[in-house]
Formats: structure tokens, C-alpha cells, sequence
């Protein structure tokens, strides 16, 4: 029994070297067979603003286990071109499925949904139109450009008389990344208005309120998704794209303030 | 049975040795290397040409180079202080200054948000006093102070209590006040030291990315460091980012190798 103690204080740094190496065996072995179980796992790349719906979409979905991973579209699509391979690409927009697409990246993309550009302020906020935000000292913040929000924004913004453009212009304070960190801005109040989507507002549960855009103003915002070429799992795939479209999901889609796919 | 065993493990340990360090700098170095196979030196100058990296650029410095100035500033005296005095909770207080090292950047910056930003507990006292730090430069410098302030203060705090005793009071037995003694005996002796914790705090610093995002946000000129200007240009531009990122690789093995450099010249 003593041997033994002894024995055992003489190589710890080598029990634990054999310790480390069992657990990495360990965790490469489990990565390897997907799961374990017969139900495969779907990896789907997805803009931020699909996060709260495309959760709640995933926990009914039956034919597959869903993994995501949310971001601000391009850095999304910017992931599929270095070669990252998640099954599904949910965008934002249509014009970066389609360049992939076009790029031999994913299959041709579908567009599942729709939502629309609002203005949003905080819950008590007295800004009431997009004039307001013209005002000196408004803190706005916009998405940065390459992101969808942050196109659509500027398209909006394009439309405007170019001093109204300009005095807008001049109160932005950040561009952000994604729209997550376009929200937390405003719930933090940090900034007095930021351009988002309708289902943004909704998914902060009455911190912010919506400000609705002048109907010849707003931009025609579609979420295209394509199947990234060459993954397993090509079935389950598309039936999550199906799902989204007119399955289950689109009830979530709904509650969240997303609009049914527009008719391009 | 065990000491065969123990033989057969005593034999292979050196050869996972050699294995094990062939991994971690292949693993390691990689990245870095693939930064300058990507980028042709022709792309990374016609990058530099590009105003929001111009842009990016001049503010890293700017701001790094501010963030230094107040950790040398303050943190000097702070370190001398906890090297020279032992008094109760000093443990609990080294603890809290060390915390932004394993802090999440990301929670860095929302921590500073529920502290300094307009909702936040200091943020009604700052608005009266006309101190606005969310989306502005200054919001970067205190962001970057936060993150890498406590990399100096250890160094700083390590370098004061290393110093030679005799050397302190010999200067105190001759008259000097303790504020001259630290002037002009402990600072210039633990000089070297000292630096090699400002260049790591510097490098964290040029490196810092999501306290700055969540704190001060992201604006061309005004807040987008060149971290934050990578990750903006990472979707549309890739190229530009890698040029961007080869001038950071390029800087904080700069500062690396002052580091070494210096730690060569007077160890500490």
C-alpha cells in the first residue's frame, strides 16, 4: 500500500500527460461519430438577427440535431469562402447566398423570409420619425456596411434628400458589426436611435419600441439560405430550409416578428 | 508487471516530449506564418494607402500609447505600494487588480458599460461633469487601460519586490524620503524590468478588440482600432485585413523581441 503511494508520487507529470491523452482520444472519438446517437447534427451558419426564432426552430425540429453559429452575414459568408463547411447558410439578404452561389460555395439559394427596416429607440424614447433623427446630438448608431443591416440602411438613407442624408450621416456614433450589437447599444442606452429589424424590437420585449419607416422608404429585406456544397446531411438540410419556409418554424418565424418570404 | 511498465513509459517520455513540442509550435507559429504567405508585400503597402486603415492605424497608436501613459502614471506608485506595504485585505486587493487578465474582453466591455455608460452607476456623476466616454476615443483609452493595465502592475509589482533591500535602505539611512527613494533609487534599478511590463501592457493593448467593441463601438477614425477595423473588413475585404493583421504580427514582434531583448541585457 505504501509502495504504491510512493510509486504514485514519483511520475505525476507523467499520469498526467497519460491523463491528457486519454481525454483528447476521448473527445477526437466522440467529434468523429457525430453525436453518437442515429439523429445527425446539422451545423447552420446564420445571420444574428435569426437567432432568437431559428433557436426555438431548432428545438422543434425532429429530423436532426441544430448547431448554430450567428454572426453578421458577411463574416458568415467571409467563413464559407476560407473554407469553413457548416451544412446551411442563412443570410440576411440575397445578394451573398447568391455570390456564393455563384462562386460554386452552396447550392442556389432559397429566400425563407422576410422582415422590414424600423427605426428603433428606447421604450420611452420621444424621437417619433426618421426627421427626428436629424436632430444635433442624436446618438445613432448603424450597422457597419458590409454587414445586410448596414446596406440596407445606407439604401434607405440613400433615398433621402442628400442634406437630410448628410445631417443624418453626421449623428451616426458606430458601426457595428451585427445587429446584436447594434441592440445592446440601444438596451444599454448608449445611443438614442438605431436602424434594425422589426423582429430585433420585438425580441427585446418592450425595452425598444419600433418606429416604422415611410412605406416608399423601405428596402426589400429577404433572407436567402443555400446548402453548403459538399457537406453530409444534404436531406436533413433542406428539410430545415423546408421547415423555415412552410413547416412549423414558419409559426416562430411569425411570432417573431419575421415576414413571410417576399416575392422577389 | 509495473516496473516494466514504469521502464517502457521512462523510455517513451522523451520522445512525447520532442512530440509534444513539435505540436505546440507548429500549432502556434502556423497562423502567424500563413498571415505573410497570404499577403504579398506589394498588397501590404497598397493596403496602407487604404484611409480607414490609415485611419485604424494612427488611432491604435494614439490610443495605446495614451492607455501606456496613464498605467505607467498611476500603476508605478500603485505597484510600489503593494510591494513595499503588507497590511490586511492586501491579498484580496492584488486579486481585483489581477481580475482583467482572465476577464473576458467581451464582459470587460459590458462591465465598463453597466459602470461608466450612460445607464450606468458612475453615468449620471460623469454626464453632470460633461464626461462622455461611450463612442468616443476617450471610451477606447480607458477601455485598453482596464484590459492591459494589470500586465504592467504585476511586472511592476514583482520588479519593486525584487529589489535589493540594502540598496532601498541605505538611501532611506542616508535621509532620503521614501518619495525620493522612489524616484531616484527603486525606479532607475528596476528600469528594465519596468519596461518589459509597459511593452506587454502595450501589446495587449494594440491587440484589445471586444472590451473596445461593447464599450466605445466601432467608428471609422474615432473609435475603430486596428483589431475592430480587421474584424470590419474580414467579410468584405480580406486581403485588406491580412495586410492589416501583418502590421500588427509585425509590431508586437517588435515588442516582443524588445522584451527579450531587454531581458537579455539586465535580467531581471
Amino acid at each position: 500500500m505504501l509502495r504504491h503511494v510512493g510509486r504514485q508520487r514519483k511520475h505525476p507529470a507523467i499520469r498526467l500527460a497519460a491523463a491528457a491523452c486519454v481525454c483528447v482520444v476521448a473527445a477526437a472519438g466522440c467529434g468523429g461519430s457525430s453525436g453518437g446517437g442515429s439523429q445527425p447534427t446539422l451545423t447552420v451558419s446564420a445571420a444574428a438577427s435569426l437567432k432568437d426564432a431559428f433557436t426555438t426552430c431548432a428545438q422543434q425540429f425532429k429530423q436532426a440535431k441544430v448547431r448554430f453559429s450567428f454572426a453578421g452575414s458577411d463574416e458568415l459568408a467571409a467563413q464559407i469562402r476560407q473554407g469553413a463547411n457548416p451544412n446551411l447558410f442563412a443570410s440576411a439578404n440575397t445578394k451573398l447566398p447568391e455570390q456564393l452561389f455563384s462562386e460554386g460555395k452552396i447550392s442556389k439559394p432559397q429566400v425563407f423570409a422576410g422582415n422590414k427596416l424600423v427605426i428603433a429607440v428606447p421604450g420611452d424614447s420621444k424621437i417619433a420619425s426618421i426627421n427626428d433623427l436629424e436632430t444635433p446630438g442624436t446618438a445613432l448608431v448603424i450597422g457597419d456596411a458590409s454587414v445586410p443591416i448596414g446596406s440596407y440602411t445606407r439604401e434607405v438613407l440613400g433615398h433621402l434628400p442628400s442634406a437630410q442624408e448628410k445631417a443624418i450621416l453626421a449623428n451616426v456614433k458606430s458601426e457595428e458589426p451585427d445587429v446584436s450589437s447594434i441592440v445592446g447599444k440601444l438596451t444599454q442606452g448608449a445611443a438614442d436611435a438605431g436602424f434594425t429589424y422589426v423582429s430585433d424590437v420585438k425580441g427585446t420585449k418592450g425595452q425598444l419600441k419600433a418606429i416604422d419607416l415611410p412605406a416608399t422608404l423601405q428596402p426589400n429585406v429577404a433572407y436567402g439560405a443555400g446548402i453548403v456544397k459538399g457537406t453530409p446531411n444534404q436531406k436533413q438540410s433542406q428539410a430545415f430550409i423546408d421547415d423555415v419556409i412552410s413547416g412549423s418554424c414558419r409559426q416562430v418565424m411569425q411570432t417573431n416578428g419575421f415576414l413571410p418570404p417576399p416575392q422577389a | 508487471m509495473r516496473s516494466r511498465l514504469g521502464r517502457a513509459v521512462a523510455r517513451l517520455f522523451p520522445v512525447a516530449l520532442i512530440v509534444a513540442v513539435a505540436v505546440t509550435l507548429v500549432f502556434l507559429a502556423l497562423p502567424v506564418i500563413a498571415i505573410f504567405a497570404d499577403v504579398s508585400p506589394k498588397q501590404l503597402i497598397d493596403s496602407l494607402d487604404d484611409p480607414a486603415t490609415v485611419d485604424a492605424l494612427r488611432l491604435s497608436l494614439q490610443t495605446t500609447l495614451t492607455a501606456l501613459l496613464i498605467i505607467l502614471v498611476v500603476g508605478t506608485p500603485v505597484a510600489w505600494a503593494l510591494a513595499t506595504r503588507r497590511f490586511r485585505g492586501r491579498q484580496i486587493l492584488v486579486t481585483i487588480i489581477e481580475l482583467p487578465l482572465v476577464l473576458p474582453p467581451a464582459v470587460a466591455g459590458i462591465g465598463l458599460l453597466a459602470a461608466l455608460g450612460p445607464k450606468g452607476i458612475l453615468g449620471p456623476v460623469l454626464d453632470s461633469l460633461g464626461i462622455a466616454l461611450v463612442f468616443q476615443t476617450a471610451g477606447v483609452v480607458v477601455a485598453l487601460t482596464f484590459v492591459a493595465s494589470p500586465f504592467y502592475l504585476r511586472q511592476a509589482q514583482s520588479a519593486f519586490e525584487s529589489l535589493d533591500r540594502s540598496l532601498v535602505e541605505a538611501s532611506r539611512t542616508l535621509g532620503a524620503s521614501e518619495a525620493r527613494t522612489f524616484a531616484r533609487v527603486a525606479c532607475p534599478v528596476a528600469f528594465t524590468s519596468l519596461l518589459s511590463g509597459a511593452a506587454l501592457a502595450w501589446g495587449r493593448a494594440l491587440g484589445e478588440f471586444g472590451a473596445t467593441l461593447v464599450f466605445a463601438g466601432s467608428f471609422q477614425g474615432v473609435t475603430q482600432t486596428a483589431p475592430l477595423a480587421i474584424y470590419a473588413q474580414f467579410g468584405t475585404n480580406f486581403p485588406g485585413a491580412l495586410a492589416l493583421a501583418a502590421v500588427l504580427v509585425a509590431f508586437s514582434v517588435a515588442i516582443l523581441g524588445g522584451v527579450k531583448l531587454l531581458g537579455r541585457l539586465q535580467p531581471a
